[in-house]
């Protein structure tokens, strides 16, 4: 019997065995996908019957499917099961200081003006009691839930709020929806729960909190955001740190609720390790994304700034099914070297007076190919929808592409719907502008394309977007010439 | 301040100038006026250091060093500073935000301290005054909608800001009108000191009534032909350049 079998054997024969305790080191499921690693992953997690059903169900259907071969990226074939499906967060290895960490690392924790606190929790250096996440995490827990605010992990959720999660859980991202969330449905690690009220207006940005909470964030993430009647979330996620994981494949689901008069904010910065200059490695970043606007005047903005991964595929959408609601979509995508992106949104109308707008920025530098891919749908109901959309690209060099997808389907002549897009090229002459007023040809190239790409990052938190600034300045360097 | 030495430079495989010397001292204005095509915005480019034209021969030192060997960067933050002819815009980057990255890289080099925002705005708005700038002038796009003459002073303007030792003037007076002139003029006026430099390339006598230059030369396929004072830019402009096309030509 080989090793893995054993495993399999044990858990499917013990019964709930491990099932409070997981502390163990190498908590891992073995290779591969079926559904006795579903049930291992379920048992892991000590999760209900209903959410082990509910993965087992997605698994069945994620079987009947194929993998997408539409978007305009290429890579090998990825074999789902030489990958592992769940393992408990590992110990990163211990530093004693920041002097033994990767001085690339700290060269560009240094120009993102990531804070030495920040530097060490990021890197697992050991810290003093100075920042003591628990603590923090608890004081932040607590004046939320004195506004009835749930922020917990998707894990928690399922044990301690099963009705909500019941309710809502592929409400939006129903796990038939496509391959990779049918995936992600069936084997998801963790990932956040966001709850909030009826009028409450939750009062801080869940950055801060959401960054100490998610220094380990995981391969197959879940995210479930519900906004009730007249309530108002932002929520960042991400980092601008370099995030390198082992894991090769990312195949995340984000779901939002919003109900009538609520207002979902939600923000990305996403700076995944896009693989080496010769485009070795890198991580495949496979993403849904989606919101609901359930009822009238409903509002979900989406702001995303995508500089990392190797790969990404990802098109967070939003379904205005409430009368007068709104869908916004601001994205900055960068690719640099050999990365690849394809990346836009899908804004659906299904109610009268939806409005939607569509700001994209593409950038690409290097050998990578950048495409933007976008369906503004007005359904046949839909009275007075109105859409505006703003492509623009943006080219590094003359080695790179930048390609444009928009895809409309309106089949209500109330609807207004504008398209415009635009490519351009850095100037040699506006570089030569820049050098000719002392600002190196790097600098220059980060002054552009920041002015660039000034709609999207007045769409994030004013400290989440002097980080983006920088982080673009930082994944551009050596893409011109 | 400045020395050029017998400087050749070409562009796209085509010779434009064949040989210019000029020596400009500390404190003085040198005006080169020339006919179309005589190699005058070529000279600008190559002083400022633009990739596209190759210097072929001869020298420039500039503050004691070799000038051609910087990149334009450096050159700019050893003092050089070119008025383009044609300012190019960037969008979504504020001539405010421009001008301070462009004035703290300048410190860096040579070894001051960055310049705090209150300090850069308190003389960002001395300066405005220069060249009689609105104030909504800072917070908008680099060149972005700006009209001929706005480019023209906005380039005046970062003149002021970044207070070069040497500042080559391309044509600035190129599309302005009589009252843009003068204020262009004004502002370069206010910044002429004993130690600083200018170089005016202009095509027209009529700048030079407001910027008074202590030497004049005249720019003729890609030499220095003729020298001069303020005299000879009157000359030329009763004249035209013909009688000096015709003076060289026996020459060349």
């Amino acid at each position: 019997m080989t090793e893995d079998q054993k495993i399999i054997t044990e858990v499917t024969e013990s019964d709930y065995k491990w099932g409070f305790i997981s502390d163990i080191e190498s908590d891992q499921a073995p290779k591969g996908l079926n559904e006795e690693v579903i049930r291992f992953i379920s048992l892991k997690k000590n999760e209900p019957a209903w959410m082990l059903e509910w993965r087992l169900k997605a698994y069945r259907h994620w079987l009947t499917m194929t993998e997408p071969v539409w978007p305009n990226v290429h890579y090998p074939k990825i074999d789902f099961n030489d990958i592992i499906y769940y393992s408990a967060p590992k110990k990163k290895p211990s530093l004693n200081s920041l002097d033994e960490l990767d001085p690339e690392i700290k060269a560009t924790f240094d120009k993102l003006g990531i804070s030495l606190e920040e530097q060490k929790r990021l890197s697992g250096v050991a810290v003093d009691a100075v920042i003591d996440s628990v603590s923090v995490k608890t004081t932040f827990r607590e004046s939320l839930g004195e506004l009835g605010v749930i922020f917990c992990s998707f894990s928690e959720a399922v044990h301690d709020h099963p009705e909500l999660i019941k309710q809502y859980l592929g409400s939006v991202v129903p796990y038939t929806d496509n391959y990779y969330a049918a995936l992600n449905s069936a084997v998801f690690s963790d990932g956040s729960f966001c709850y909030i009220p009826k009028s409450v207006r939750c009062p801080m940005e869940l950055s801060t909190y959401f960054r100490i909470n998610s220094a380990g964030t995981g391969q197959f993430e879940r995210t479930l955001i519900i906004a009730e009647e007249g309530a108002f979330v932002s929520y960042l996620e991400g980092c601008t740190a370099p995030m390198r994981d082992e894991n090769q494949l990312h195949a995340a689901v984000v779901e939002i609720y919003s109900h009538k008069d609520a207002q979902v904010k939600y923000s990305t910065v996403q700076n995944w390790y896009p693989g080496d200059k010769e485009g070795k490695g890198g991580i495949y970043n496979f993403v849904t994304k989606r919101g609901l606007c359930a009822g009238t005047h409903a509002k979900i903005s989406w702001t995303q700034v995508e500089t990392g991964s190797a790969i990404t595929w990802k098109y967070p959408s939003v379904i205005l099914k409430g009368d007068y609601s709104i869908g916004e979509f601001y994205s900055v995508a960068v690719t640099n070297n050999y990365q690849q992106a394809d990346t836009g949104t899908k804004m659906i109308h299904l109610g009268k007076n939806t409005k939607s707008t569509i700001i994209s920025k593409g950038i690409s530098g290097g050998k990578s190919q950048n495409s933007y891919r976008g369906l503004v749908r007005i359904n046949r109901k839909a009275e007075n929808a109105r859409n505006f959309s703003q492509c623009d690209s943006l080219l590094l060099g003359d080695k790179c592409g930048a390609h444009t997808f928009p895809y409309l389907e309106v089949s209500n002549k109330t609807a207004i719907v504008e398209h415009e897009a635009t490519t351009s090229k850095v100037g040699e002459d506006q570089i030569f502008y820049c050098n000719q007023r002392g600002i190196s040809t790097e600098d220059a190239v980060g002054l552009i394309v920041n002015g660039y790409c000034k709609e999207v990052f007045n769409q994030l938190p004013m400290e989440f977007a002097v980080e983006a600034q920088k982080l673009l300045a930082i994944s551009l360097e050596g893409s011109v010439g | 301040m400045l020395e050029i030495k017998n400087l050749q430079a070409k562009v796209e495989e085509k010779q434009i100038l064949n040989g210019i010397n000029l020596t400009v001292n500390p404190g003085e204005v040198h005006a080169i006026m020339g006919p179309n095509g005589s190699g005058k915005s070529t000279l600008a480019s190559v002083l400022a250091g633009r990739d596209e034209y190759e210097v072929t021969g001869g020298e420039v030192v500039f503050r004691g060093e070799n000038l051609l060997e910087m990149s334009p960067e450096d050159r700019a933050r050893k003092g050089l500073f070119l008025a383009f002819q044609y300012p190019v815009e960037i969008p979504g980057v504020t001539n405010a935000n421009f001008l301070k990255t462009a004035l703290n890289e300048i410190r860096k080099a040579n070894g001051q301290t960055p310049m705090d925002s209150k300090e850069f705005l308190q003389i960002m708005k001395e300066k405005m005054k220069l060249v009689e700038m609105d104030k909504a002038m800072t917070q908008r796009s680099v060149n972005e909608g700006f009209s001929g003459g706005e480019k023209k002073r906005n380039e005046v303007f970062q003149m002021a800001m970044l207070e070069p030792m040497l500042a080559v003037l391309d044509e600035t007076d190129s599309g302005l009108d009589i009252d843009a002139l003068r204020i262009v003029a004004n502002g370069v006026n206010a910044l002429r000191n004993q130690e600083r430099s200018f170089i005016v390339i202009t095509h027209y006598q009529r700048l030079l009534d407001y910027i008074v230059p202590d030497f004049v030369h005249v720019l003729y396929k890609g030499r220095i032909v003729k020298s001069g004072t303020k005299e000879l830019a009157m000359e030329l402009e009763a004249k035209g350049y013909d009688w000096i096309k015709e003076e060289v030509g026996i020459h060349i």
